[in-house]
């Protein structure tokens, strides 16, 4: 009965229109619909499309994280009353993210991180140059299921291997799983230092990481 | 501001001019069409009907460039104004007069027919950098009297763009200006609202044939732009320096224009060419030699000064596959082409000297051209300020800042050409899973899918039946009982 408002949610995500995302979540509030339902039925829907466009090469950069933006901002609004109602959004995942320790590049990380929030996953973003005790210390502190590990130099690609095999010492894997990424990070690396897996872009890493918890 | 390139300093064009009208009477120029020596010798040039010579005066040629228009256009199918003669308008089409495909498996250069053709139009016709079609190739598969008015033919059936073409007989020529005119609705109609332009070329140094002449005369009087097509080739059929070769270039279009003029005052005509140096090894054409491409960005600016449309064939190879030479002799030629504000740019899809036409590099030239346009763009004011409005509230001195702006969603497409997947900009991984093609390959897979993805052009039954009947009853005169079978050839002809 809702099928109208549910469209413009979706069309509001795939224009990447964050105030019109924010105006219909409300509506919908004001409306008695369940915020489940305006996630699951109208939001979600429009960023799947635009994932979908971005994976065959027809929405590009700029939409995508514009589009995960309007996405954040209003399942920022909804989720207050998921909590009222005692429900919650089902949880994707927790993840950690970080750069490692050295390196300081991250707009592919920081991508990955609006796409996987879009998506229904609780990301802590820790930032650039971040040393493996600090990830470790995070993802046990909240009980993350992943770590995103992102490095952009060949110089820094190793330091990803030291959070796996620190991990691996602690005795913490498979309980949490790793993926890795960034411009020099090839499937083979990823099999060399036993990450969990990897990606090409923000959109194949959502994938994956539904995969990695079981949810895909 | 669109970016222009000069090679010529100012004191350099006059110097050009006044010596290209010393050429006109020393030696004077070779005609060998009675009509145009009868229309120079009552307009006062002194004709010498022992060796067709004709000694044209500087005034005569200066009354045939006051009635020239400065400006006209190419229509589509629709009758919507598509491509702009005049001004510093830059287009591209592909070349045309192939007589051979190269095979994109065998690398064999095929003597091109009918389907081959066919196959180009479609490509090109989906391709926006090209703004007119061409008839590429000629088919062999039709007799000889046909080949001309047979490939315009089939360009008018698969294609709505205007079409750059060129008759090789002064029979013909009349033919094709009839079968443009069935689809323009008659001869007045197709006269206000040209479809096609035709190629006309004297031969160096200095002659006009009889068809060359012949041709123009016809165009004029049936207002049908005529594109003049001279090729001094500099070391052989003209000096050997460059700018020889453009003093000569200059007077076989001024002679040119004064007989189609002569003929018709005010009908369109451009100032075009293929010039090219001459290869001292190989006794060739280059017409991928940067120093081809000098030339013609040399005449254009001559043209220009005399306020006139202009043409050249450039962003063509000699390479005989599509590799690395192939790839920079087109994408420079194509650059320099649009940086000199050539109105008209053919050559694309050209391989061998301009013997060979692909497919294939269609879409690969597709993507040189795109950029050469996204170059005379030129840099754009889009903003109030240039950079200072955004950095906001909102920025966190990370990377990805920008990225997140309402404006780099809307700005990103105008200030990028977005390249087809010609381009790669692939990681290795990526590049790799999208099976580790090269230019070639990618280009192979596009042609695919622009040949599933093309679909027919919505044409007047009536005006495609007439078409077909006149066509037809040239083959017959020509001796065809029927035309080769293709997928919008008559049911039953």
């Amino acid at each position: 009965m809702f099928e109208e408002l549910y469209k413009q949610m979706a069309q509001s995500i795939i224009e990447g229109e964050k105030e019109t995302a924010i105006e219909l979540a409300q509506k919908s509030i004001e409306l008695g619909i369940p915020p489940l339902d305006a996630i699951t039925n109208g939001f979600v829907v429009g960023v799947n499309y635009i994932g979908d466009l971005f994976g065959k090469g027809e929405a590009f950069l700029p939409e995508l994280v514009m589009a995960g933006e309007a996405m954040k901002a209003a399942v920022a609004v909804l989720e207050p009353e998921l909590l009222k109602l005692g429900e919650a959004r089902e949880m994707m995942g927790r993840v950690v993210l970080a750069t490692v320790e050295g390196d300081i590049h991250e707009i592919g990380k920081t991508l990955v991180g609006t796409m996987l929030s879009a998506s229904g996953f609780e990301v802590v973003d820790l930032g650039v140059d971040q040393p493996a005790e600090k990830i470790i210390g995070k993802a046990l502190e909240i009980d993350a299921q992943l770590i995103g590990l992102s490095a952009l130099l060949t110089t820094t690609m190793v330091r990803q291997r030291e959070v796996i095999e620190e991990l691996d010492k602690e005795g913490l894997r498979p309980r949490i799983k790793v993926m890795v990424g960034g411009a020099p990070i090839t499937r083979e690396w990823a099999e060399k230092i036993k990450a969990d897996g990897t990606s090409e872009d923000a959109v194949g890493a959502v994938q994956l990481a539904k995969k990695l918890v079981g949810k895909d | 501001m669109q970016p222009k390139l000069t090679l010529l300093s100012e004191d350099l064009i006059p110097r050009i001019l006044e010596e290209a009208y010393q050429l006109m009477l020393k030696p004077g120029v070779k005609v060998l069409n009675a009509e145009a020596r009868k229309l120079l010798a009552e307009a006062g040039a002194q004709v010498d009907e022992e060796t067709f010579v004709v000694k044209i005066p500087e005034q005569i040629v200066h009354k045939a460039l006051e009635t020239i228009p400065r400006q006209f256009h190419l229509y589509d199918y629709e009758g919507n104004p598509r491509v702009q003669y005049g001004d510093d308008a830059v287009h591209f089409d592909p070349g045309s007069s192939g007589v051979t495909i190269l095979d994109p498996d065998t690398f064999e250069h095929k003597t091109t027919e009918t389907h081959d053709l066919i196959k180009l139009i479609k490509v090109a016709e989906q391709i926006p950098q090209y703004d007119a079609q061409s008839t590429a190739v000629v088919c062999d598969d039709v007799p000889k009297d046909l080949h001309d008015l047979y490939r315009l033919y089939l360009v008018m059936l698969y294609s709505k763009k205007p079409i750059v073409t060129g008759a090789f007989t002064n029979t013909t020529v009349h033919h094709m200006i009839e079968m443009l005119a069935i689809f323009a609705g008659g001869r007045e109609q197709l006269r206000e609202k040209p479809r096609a332009i035709f190629d006309v070329c004297p031969s160096p140094p200095l002659i006009w044939s009889n068809f060359g002449a012949g041709n123009l005369i016809a165009l004029a009087r049936a207002g049908v732009p005529a594109e003049i097509v001279s090729m001094p080739l500099a070391g052989a059929a003209a000096p050997v320096t460059l700018l020889g070769a453009v003093t000569q270039h200059a007077a076989e279009c001024l002679s040119g224009i004064t007989i189609h003029q002569l003929a018709k005052p005010g009908s369109p005509i451009v100032w075009g060419g293929a010039p090219a140096i001459f290869d001292m090894r190989k006794g060739g054409t280059p017409m991928g030699a940067v120093e081809t491409a000098m030339i013609d960005s040399s005449y254009a600016q001559v043209g220009k000064s005399l306020g006139l449309p202009t043409h050249a064939y450039l962003g063509t190879t000699e390479s005989k596959v599509l590799d690395m030479q192939a790839g920079l002799e087109s994408g420079m030629g194509a650059l320099i082409g649009a940086l000199s504000g050539i109105n008209m740019i053919s050559g694309a899809g050209m391989l061998d000297s301009l013997l060979c036409q692909s497919p294939e590099k269609l879409v690969i030239d597709a993507e040189g051209i795109a950029m050469a346009k996204r170059m005379i763009a030129g840099m754009k004011v889009h903003t109030e300020t240039l950079a200072t409005g955004f950095y906001d509230n909102n920025i966190n001195f990370k990377g990805g800042d920008f990225l997140k702006q309402k404006i780099t969603m809307q700005l990103f497409r105008k200030e990028q050409h977005i390249p087809s997947s010609v381009i790669d900009r692939d990681s290795i991984r990526g590049w790799k899973e999208a099976g580790g093609l090269d230019t070639f390959g990618r280009a192979k897979l596009r042609v695919k899918e622009l040949l599933a993805s093309y679909t027919p052009p919505v044409l007047d039954p009536v005006k495609v039946e007439r078409l077909h009947a006149f066509v037809f009853d040239l083959a017959h005169k020509a001796g065809m009982d029927t035309l080769p079978a293709h997928e919008l050839a008559p049911a039953t002809p």
